[in-house]
């Protein structure tokens, strides 16, 4: 068998091969996350399908081709553009910065025509890739030496000072800590995370005098909702009034009354989780937590079986990017952290969160089939 | 390849923390959901059901109010009022001025509308217009296809149908105000009207009922989604009277004849007021579609008092008809005897002092019956002389006067009668035995309500305690009250009643009483009564000397009140009557004059409709004396 795995290897692989290796569990798995979200989405207009859930499909249906296509292209490919593909992506988040639409009291769209694009969400990725480009050149012992921790710190901290300046507090906490997981896992001493730690912590009141007065706001609504229950604190007292009353089975889907009769704030984005909890109750949500559970396995399982570091890497990293997104938004939405604005993976309405995940699987599952192509330091192919 | 095998046993180690740190992260999630889904779903329950469920009160219909036959005196009329809703009306202002050509709608009106339509939501009906008239909600409803967003709203309100008529007893209904709020939510319902005077205020808990409610889905902006339950309120009891709406309305036109009249009419067997009339009167129906101001202050500033119920709010000098009392109370102390003889020569000397009679020239000599007949003062000054000013009060208080009797509304008044104790604690000086005598001839500190002095009379023919009211249990049964209420004994004695009542017979029916211009055509209906004139103000040494001035000639607000207490028929007396003519009058008559001739008219009527015993309908005979006063 041994023999067998390394003859595969040891050739291009043809069209063929890679629809074969295609991971259709995992494209099934999002599927039906995907589907969940539709469903949502039609609850949410009131049992219509417009304006949020037919426009939600044809997202869903363009991002599954991207994602099919991001997993054919060869994995050298991904692994050169990588830096290219991060550079891209700081300089939308830089244009939105300069000129970008502000929408909800801070600038994260940018215009392109006929799509608005949310270069934060792309960032998330292109970090990851980047990132794991970078680990992969770095042997194990040097990735214990802060010299060469020098370059992949500041990829983190740009992107993440920029996205701050929108100002957008979910989407930095997301890529910070997108970031500690790909240095964590490229075997980075752990003492350094404990400095990162410390040092942190005496920023904190730095940081805290940066913050914007709704952002504050928001922290203080965290600590105790009922402060003011109809001004910021409205929204987790009645997203956790809709949890809660929906009980072990919900009040039934199109029956959500915290929902259907506007008493939850943005139930078509990121308070849809609530919506799901309102209408289907503890099962509902644990249902689709098992889904986003099965959907990291897989990562994991593509991860491990990789023969590249840049393959392990990418695939965990998205796979946490994925998890950060799921445990944020829903642990944000019961109350558990404060108010920040980040969607539920593949079913909160918006595009540009949408594609860039698919997209990401779509690298996921591009490990997975290239998991016997080695990679060398500088990315070109080298068998086995 | 070493380094590569050992990076990716490391990689699988971090990994494996990785996954770790990510399940613990879940479970967390898990249990998070499980606490607020299951340990707290009771407490959100209750929070989303307080969120989206709405209990609106609906405004119970009030109940009703008839008299003693079942006549309506006060009922719920339908009101129209045209609303509009700005979300559907989308040019506000063009829909206010299409509605503008339709009907009369101020400035006021619709800057009100408008600045509303910006202060709430676009779904909340606004009211344009309300007590819209027949013709013009006619006119609205048959526009309405063209006008979006028009609606007509109907609500209810009190309705009076006699109008002024009964306005005292009944009172009114207008909008709760502020100190009236007691924390019962249906007071501050917008639409609510609640009882300010007469029986509307005495009885208004009965009459207004328990409120219903309404369980509405609203959504976060407050709009009623669907009503999820609806419980109608409990209907307020209606509310019958002792009152005879035909003989009030009959009173009532009678009284208008002269600028300020009061008059009470009493059932004295069993106590109904059978009409209760203080005129001028108001028509209560404009208190709740809502008085003007200039209306308001018409009402309030007049000096004949409209809004009073001086029948029972309104206290005079009793005058003569005072003087059964006093015979009463020298009766009883035995002081006087029927055939006690006094001598009046026009005047009475106490010390220095003078007192006068009303007949200049005297009556000359004179016993108990015939000084009630021709009413002489000198007799009773000298009869109130000896009787003394605490047994004169101790009697007039077994006759219902010094304290209010405690008639069904609110608004009575107590008068005054005054003893030595009173004058010490009040003025700090001692009673001075002039005193006596002008208290003897109802005059001085003495004071009486109308209602009083019909108590009184009642009192007089029954020798029982009479407490009138105006409420009663139920409409009359066919064949009238069978049994009387059993009110106490006076404990007076039926000889010196006697004697009394056989003096007020011969003031109206014997030549030379003082009301022998007033007696009836029918003897059947004959009636016995007491006038008195009571002074407003004092008569000046200067005004005798030099010859009383023509009435004429004194200020209206300065004449003397003309008043007269009767009761009919003399055979078995059983209605009594009471009028109290402010000032005299138009002409400026005294008792006899002006105020007997009311209470014969009102007594002739009273006794051809016989309220105790007859059933309602159109009176059978009708001649010249069913309108004796014309109409």
């Amino acid at each position: 068998m041994v023999s067998l795995s390394a003859d595969i290897g040891r050739r291009e692989l043809t069209l063929a091969d890679k629809l074969r290796g295609i991971q259709w569990g995992l494209v099934l798995l999002l599927a039906m996350i995907a589907g969940i979200g539709f469903a949502m989405l039609y609850s949410a207009a009131n049992g219509n399908l417009q304006p949020w859930a037919s426009r939600q499909m044809t997202r869903f249906a363009i991002a599954l081709v991207a994602m099919i296509a991001a997993a054919l292209i060869d994995i050298r490919y991904w692994f050169r553009s990588a830096y290219w593909i991060y550079a891209i992506s700081l300089a939308l988040v830089v244009a939105v910065d300069l000129r970008g639409i502000a929408g909800m009291g801070a600038q994260r769209w940018i215009g392109l025509g006929f799509v608005q694009l949310q270069p934060s969400e792309i960032m998330k990725i292109a970090l990851v890739l980047a990132l794991a480009r970078y680990f992969h050149g770095v042997s194990t012992d040097n990735a214990g030496r802060l010299r060469y921790l020098a370059a992949p710190a500041l990829m983190v901290a740009v992107p993440v000072a920029l996205v701050l300046k929108q100002p957008d507090l979910g989407t930095a906490m997301m890529l910070l800590a997108c970031g500690a997981v790909l240095f964590f896992l490229a075997s980075v001493r752990l003492w350094i995370f404990g400095a990162a730690a410390l040092i942190a912590a005496a920023a904190a009141p730095l940081a805290w005098s940066m913050l914007r007065d709704y952002q504050k706001a928001r922290l203080y609504t965290f600590i105790d909702p009922e402060r003011d229950p109809l001004g910021a604190g409205y929204h987790i007292l009645q997203s956790k009034i809709a949890l809660g009353s929906g009980g072990l089975f919900g009040k039934g889907f199109l029956h959500g009354t915290q929902s259907h009769l506007s008493f939850l704030p943005e139930k078509q984005t990121d308070f849809i989780f609530t919506m799901i909890a309102e209408e289907f109750g503890l099962v509902g949500g644990l249902a689709l937590l098992v889904l986003y559970i099965l959907v990291i396995l897989y990562a994991f399982a593509i991860a491990l079986r990789s023969r590249s570091q840049f393959g392990r890497l990418l695939a965990l990293g998205i796979a946490a990017a994925f998890f950060l997104y799921a445990f944020i938004n829903t642990a944000m939405v019961m109350g558990l952290i404060p108010v920040v604005g980040v969607p539920l993976p593949l079913i909160s309405y918006g595009g540009t969160a949408m594609v860039t995940l698919m997209l990401g699987f779509g690298l996921v599952m591009n490990i997975g089939i290239h998991r016997d192509v080695r990679i060398s330091r500088l990315g070109e192919s080298r068998l086995g | 390849m070493p380094n590569e095998s050992q990076r990716h046993k490391l990689f699988t180690r971090r990994a494996a923390l990785l996954a770790g740190g990510q399940a613990l992260l879940g479970s967390l999630l898990a249990g998070r959901l499980y606490q607020l889904q299951i340990v707290e779903k009771d407490r959100y329950t209750v929070l989303a059901d307080e969120n989206r469920i709405n209990l609106r009160l609906l405004a119970p219909q009030r109940g009703r109010i008839f008299d003693r036959f079942g006549v309506t005196l006060a009922d719920n009329r339908h009101n129209y009022r045209v609303v509009v809703v700005p979300e559907q009306a989308g040019d506000l202002e063009a829909t206010l001025t299409a509605l503008a050509s339709l009907i009369e709608i101020s400035d006021a009106d619709r800057r009100r509308v408008l600045r509303d339509a910006r202060r709430k939501h676009s779904f909340v009906p606004l009211a344009v217009r309300a007590n819209l008239s027949w013709a013009e909600m006619a006119r609205v409803e048959v526009a309405i296809p063209e006008l979006a967003g028009v609606a007509i709203e109907q609500g209810m309100i009190r309705h009076y149908p006699h109008g002024a008529t009964a306005a005292h007893v009944l009172g009114y209904v207008a909008a709760v105000s502020e100190k009236e709020l007691t924390g019962d939510p249906l007071l501050e319902l917008p639409d609510l009207r609640i009882g300010k005077s007469g029986i509307e205020k005495s009885q208004d808990i009965r009459l207004r009922g328990a409120a219903g409610t309404s369980q509405v889905e609203v959504n976060a902006f407050g709009r009623v989604v669907r009503e999820l339950a609806h419980r109608p309120g409990q209907p307020g009891e209606d509310v019958v009277l002792g009152l005879d709406m035909a003989i009030q309305d009959f009173v009532a036109r009678r009284c208008a004849k002269e600028p300020s009249v009061s008059c009470v009419l009493l059932d004295a067997t069993i106590g109904d007021v059978l009409a209760l009339v203080s005129s001028p009167s108001f028509d209560p129906t404009l208190f709740s579609t809502g008085l003007t101001q200039a209306a308001w202050q018409e009402l309030s500033t007049d000096p004949r008092h409209p809004l009073v119920d001086k029948a029972v709010g309104g206290t005079y000098p009793p005058g003569s008809t005072f003087k059964p009392v006093v015979a009463l109370a020298a009766l009883d102390a035995g002081v006087i005897t029927a055939d006690t003889a006094v001598s009046c020569p026009g005047h009475f000397d106490l010390g220095t002092a003078t007192f006068h009679c009303w007949k200049k020239g005297g009556h000359g000599t004179l016993h108990v019956r015939d000084a009630i007949k021709e009413s002489c003062d000198v007799f009773f000054y000298e009869a109130a002389r000896r009787t003394g000013i605490d047994r004169i009060a101790a009697m007039a208080r077994r006759f219902g006067y010094g304290s209010a009797v405690g008639l069904d509304i609110a608004g009575e008044r107590g008068g005054l009668i005054p003893t030595r104790d009173w004058k010490l604690a009040t003025t700090g000086t001692g009673w001075q035995p002039g005193e006596t005598l002008i208290a003897g001839i109802g005059q001085g500190s003495v004071s009486a309500t109308p209602l009083q002095m019909a108590i009184m009379t009642a009192r007089l023919v029954t020798g029982r305690a009479v407490v009138p009211h105006l409420l009663r249990e139920g409409r009359l049964p066919p064949g009238g009250d069978q049994q009387a209420p059993a009110f106490a004994a006076l404990g007076i004695n039926p000889r010196h009643l006697a004697l009394v009542l056989d003096g007020m017979r011969a003031v109206v029916n014997e030549q030379g009483g003082t009301a022998y211009a007033a007696r009836m055509s029918d003897p059947a209906l004959a009636m016995g009564g007491k006038s008195g004139t009571s002074q407003v103000r004092r008569i000046t040494q200067y005004e005798r000397d030099h010859g009383l001035r023509k009435v004429t000639e004194i200020p209206w607000k300065e004449r003397d009140h003309a008043l007269f207490v009767a009761f009919a028929p003399i055979a078995a007396p059983r209605y009594i009557c009471a009028v109290v003519v402010e000032h005299g009058g138009a002409a400026g008559g005294g008792g006899s004059a002006v105020a007997a001739p009311i209470c014969r008219d009102v007594l002739i009527e009273t006794q051809r409709r016989d309220p105790a015993r007859r059933l309602p309908g159109p009176v059978a005979q009708s001649g010249p004396l069913a309108r004796p006063g014309g109409g």
